[in-house]
Formats: C-alpha cells, sequence, structure tokens
C-alpha cells in the first residue's frame, strides 16, 4: 500500500509536469494550429538559464521568477520573429522551423553549457514531489482565473476560436497569438525548472517529457485546455503505476507507454476525451 | 446633413482577383442605407473591403480620415462596427462573453455594464440566455446577438451582412423594428446589404445597385423602387 502511495505521488508530480507541457503544447496549438515540437527544448533552455543565474549567485525564488519573465519574452520574440512571417505558410515550412528551432535551442545549450549533466536545485528540500504538485497546481489555477476572468484571456479566447470575428470586435489578434506563445514558453519554464531536480540538467532532458506531454495533450484531446491538463496528470500516474506494477514494464519501456498512448488514442478516438471534432455545416 | 462615410473608386480583390471595379458610396450621417443586389454581385465584398478584411484600391474616408489600407483592428476603433455574413458567433463562449467581446475597445467597465443591459432590453430573450454559450442559440436569437455584438462598440456605423437571411418572416420584422430603433434613438447610421430588397428599401433612405462589382444604380429608396428594372429584377412584380 505504501509503494502503491509512493507511486501515486510521483505520479501526480510529473504528471503535473506533463499537465504544464500539454498546456502549453495546447496554448500554441489553439493559436496557430500546429503542434510545437520545440516547447520542450525551449523549457530546457529555459531551465539553463536559471541553472546559470543560481550559478551566478541570484537566490532561488528571484531566479524562478526571473527565468518566467526571461521565457515569456523569449517566447514573444520567436513568435514576432520566425512565425509571424509564416502566418499564411503551408504546413511544412512550419514543421521544418519547429525542428530548426529544436536543434537550435538543443545545440546552442550544449555550446554554452555543454553536454555533462548538472544537478538542479530544490527549494523544497526532501519534500520536492509536494512541492511540485502545489506549483503545478497553482500555476493551473492561476491560468483558468487569466483565461475565465479578465479582458485580456477573453480576448485571447476569442482570437483562438474565431479570429475573424475577433479582429471584428477590435481584437489584435496577431499579438493575442505571439501572448499565446510567451505564456506557453513561461509555463515550459516553470515546468522545466520543477522537473529539473528529478532528472537532472542536460540538454537533452526535456526530450521525454516532451512525448508525455504530446501524450498527454492528445489523450485530453488538443482542443481542450483542461482535457490536456486531465491527461497530463493521467499519463504521469499511469507511467509510474506500469512500471511499478506491470511486469517488463520497468523504467526502459516507461517510454513506450507515452507512445502507445499516443496511437492508441489517435486510432480509437482521435478528438481525445475532451477535445471537439471539427463538425463542419455543408 | 454631413457625410459619414465616403468611398471613391474603390477597387477590391481576393488574391489576384478582383472583386469590385470601382464602387463609389457615400453614407450620411444618422442614416440608413442599402445595397442591393444579386447573388455574387460583390454586396458582401464592398462591407469587407470597408472595413479593411479584403486589400483594396482607391480611397476610402471615414468621418473624414483615409480608412483605405488600415488594418480592421484600427477601423473598428473608428466606429465602425460589422456584423458579417454568417453572423460571426462565438459559439463556444456564453451570450454574456459574447456582448463583452463587443466592448472589447472600450475601457470604462460601468458604462459596459450599463450596455449590456441596454441590449438586454433591446433583447430580453439574451438576457434570459445570458449564461448560455452562444451555439446554443436560434438562428434568430444569434442574429439578434450579433448585432448586439456590434452595438456594445458603441459605433457610428454598422454594417449588416444579410441580417434577414435564414430567419422567420415574424423574426425579421422584431430585427427591424429594433434596427429602426437603433438608428433613430442612438443616431448609429446603416449601411445594410440584404437579398429581400423590398424588406431594406422600405427601411432605408437611400439605395444603391450593383452589379458585377459595379455600382449601376444610385438614388433615395423610393427612386429605386419605382424604377420599372429594379422592380422586375429584384423586387419582382
Amino acid at each position: 500500500m505504501e509503494l502503491f502511495l509512493n507511486q501515486l505521488l510521483a505520479g501526480l508530480a510529473t504528471g503535473g509536469i506533463y499537465a504544464a507541457i500539454a498546456l502549453a503544447i495546447v496554448m500554441i496549438y489553439q493559436a496557430i494550429d500546429h503542434l510545437n515540437f520545440a516547447q520542450g527544448e525551449m523549457a530546457m533552455f529555459s531551465t539553463f538559464i536559471a541553472w546559470q543565474l543560481l550559478q551566478w549567485g541570484v537566490p532561488y525564488w528571484a531566479t524562478f521568477f526571473l527565468t518566467i519573465a526571461v521565457s515569456f519574452v523569449g517566447g514573444i520574440a520567436i513568435e514576432r520573429i520566425v512565425f509571424k512571417p509564416l502566418k499564411n505558410a503551408p504546413v511544412l515550412s512550419h514543421i521544418v522551423v519547429f525542428i530548426a528551432l529544436f536543434s537550435v535551442f538543443n545545440s546552442l545549450a550544449g555550446f554554452i553549457w555543454d553536454y555533462s549533466i548538472k544537478s538542479f536545485p530544490s527549494p523544497f528540500g526532501g519534500l520536492h514531489q509536494v512541492g511540485m504538485i502545489a506549483v503545478t497546481l497553482l500555476l493551473l489555477v492561476g491560468l483558468y482565473v487569466f483565461f475565465q476572468y479578465t479582458r485580456i484571456g477573453l480576448a485571447m479566447r476569442a482570437a483562438a476560436a474565431n479570429p475573424e470575428s475577433a479582429r471584428l470586435v477590435g481584437v489584435r489578434v496577431g499579438w493575442m497569438v505571439a501572448l499565446g506563445w510567451g505564456m506557453a514558453a513561461a509555463i515550459g519554464a516553470v515546468a522545466g525548472m520543477m522537473i529539473a531536480p528529478v532528472v537532472f540538467l542536460e540538454p537533452n532532458m526535456m526530450l521525454s517529457i516532451l512525448l508525455y506531454g504530446f501524450a498527454g495533450a492528445v489523450v485530453g484531446g488538443l482542443t481542450s485546455p483542461g482535457g490536456a491538463v486531465v491527461g497530463g496528470f493521467s499519463v504521469g500516474i499511469l507511467e509510474n503505476l506500469a512500471g511499478t506494477y506491470v511486469p517488463y514494464v520497468g523504467s526502459e519501456l516507461k517510454l513506450t507507454i507515452a507512445l502507445v498512448l499516443i496511437v492508441a488514442v489517435l486510432v480509437v478516438k482521435p478528438s481525445g476525451l475532451f477535445g471537439r471534432r471539427a463538425v463542419v455545416r455543408v | 446633413m454631413t457625410t459619414l462615410l465616403e468611398a471613391k473608386n474603390v477597387a477590391a480583390f481576393y488574391g489576384a482577383t478582383k472583386a469590385l471595379h470601382g464602387v463609389d458610396l457615400t453614407l450620411e450621417e444618422g442614416s440608413i442605407t442599402t445595397l442591393l443586389g444579386a447573388n455574387g454581385a460583390g454586396k458582401t465584398t464592398t462591407l469587407r473591403a470597408l472595413c479593411g478584411l479584403i486589400r483594396t484600391e482607391g480611397e476610402i474616408r471615414f468621418a473624414g480620415t483615409r480608412i483605405d489600407g488600415r488594418v480592421t483592428e484600427d477601423i473598428v476603433r473608428l466606429g465602425i462596427a460589422h456584423v458579417p455574413e454568417g453572423r460571426g458567433t462565438f459559439v463556444r463562449l456564453t451570450v454574456e462573453e459574447n456582448l463583452q467581446l463587443g466592448a472589447m475597445t472600450r475601457r470604462n467597465r460601468a458604462e459596459i455594464a450599463a450596455d449590456i443591459e441596454r441590449v438586454y432590453e433591446h433583447f430580453p430573450r439574451l438576457k434570459e440566455r445570458r449564461k448560455q454559450q452562444a451555439g446554443t442559440l436560434s438562428g434568430g436569437e444569434q442574429q439578434m446577438l450579433a448585432v448586439g455584438r456590434a452595438l456594445m462598440l458603441r459605433p457610428r456605423l454598422m454594417l449588416l451582412d444579410e441580417p434577414s437571411f435564414g430567419l422567420a418572416p415574424l423574426v425579421v420584422q422584431e430585427l427591424f423594428e429594433i434596427l429602426r430603433t437603433v438608428n433613430r434613438e442612438s443616431g448609429v447610421s446603416l449601411l445594410l446589404v440584404e437579398q429581400n430588397a423590398d424588406l431594406a428599401l422600405e427601411a432605408a433612405d437611400r439605395a444603391y445597385l450593383i452589379e458585377t462589382g459595379r455600382i449601376v444604380m444610385a438614388g433615395s429608396a423610393a427612386e429605386l423602387r419605382a424604377d420599372e428594372g429594379v422592380r422586375r429584377a429584384y423586387l419582382g412584380y
């Protein structure tokens, strides 16, 4: 029983990270209809920035919020510089740019900070898992309040749902997309800083986490932020319990679970648990 | 009467295709003007050109300032509210959120809340459904919501693209009654695109007739109504 509870807690903790990454993916997907493959690498790069600040002696919580701010601005800059000019480009151009961003961040991190594994501190000491869960819950509640109860949150939802109508009421849709990128980058930064004490810091740290995040987003349905959160938590719990209780899975095959989950959901229920099917009236 | 909007020799393009070939329009402040024409004549395109949703050439002036070539978001801020074809409802958002969005360019929260109440006075059924997803409304209710959303801008000019489309005759009557009230009480000018020419000419002061992307006739609503050709082709008697 204690083993089970421990695994459940661990599942919730990593699930929260997957939920945050899934949410970041869904936010960009809602805004530009493409999956951001570079989401994980952006988060990794943010975490390295945090590590560097800590090395320079900046206190943890100052580093935490400074990194979020830098990532937010960086996300907006990526949208303005790279994706805004591509607005009407075909899907393939987007994919190529995502892959480019992926390798740029990955090799840049390796170039600046090298590929050796670094430890990253936790502000919660021995209670890191509980702290992780608390931080992700705070983040999720904050985002919910932002989207549900603020005017700019409403404008962002409108811009994602119906860009032309949004423009006709005066919403600056392009800036809403940029804001979405900034927020996604900031969410990724939080996820990276929370997971780094668990998986250690190195340029490839986010690879598997991104896959789990994708799995969470797909399970929840790519069009539903709430679904992405539920999906992320479910993937985290499932991953931990299966790794412990299903023979042969162990830690080697854990990642396979994410991929099997993605394929299974796409085959059986492509719109995910909470997603909308695109219904076109003819 | 002062001129609110003036379009001179406006051409408009969908990609490389020219859809308007030099449209001239003048709208008076506080008037109701209708733009008549057959399917595909360029009515919707004209409205989209006026609010910057497609690329145009020529000169468009609104309240004295040039608005051609400016982005829609800025044109909206000058006071032009467009109720598009298909109503442009945010179907997953609630009725009240749709109305809030209409006031996105405004700051004063108390005034916005008061204006939402005024829209509810015009359309009591929207008030009953304020917390409902807008997509669950009937066609008529969605059209009223679209008009309500446009009013939330406190516009000087409303562009209405086929507001009667798909609505039951009684609902159409009710809607046009409200549009006339809004025009009379708030002095909002209306540019009304309609396939239902009879209805439009009855409501309007002035009328334009568009054929294949060109204005072919302009005059008072009474003049167009009396014209033999218009009567045969568009009024059907």
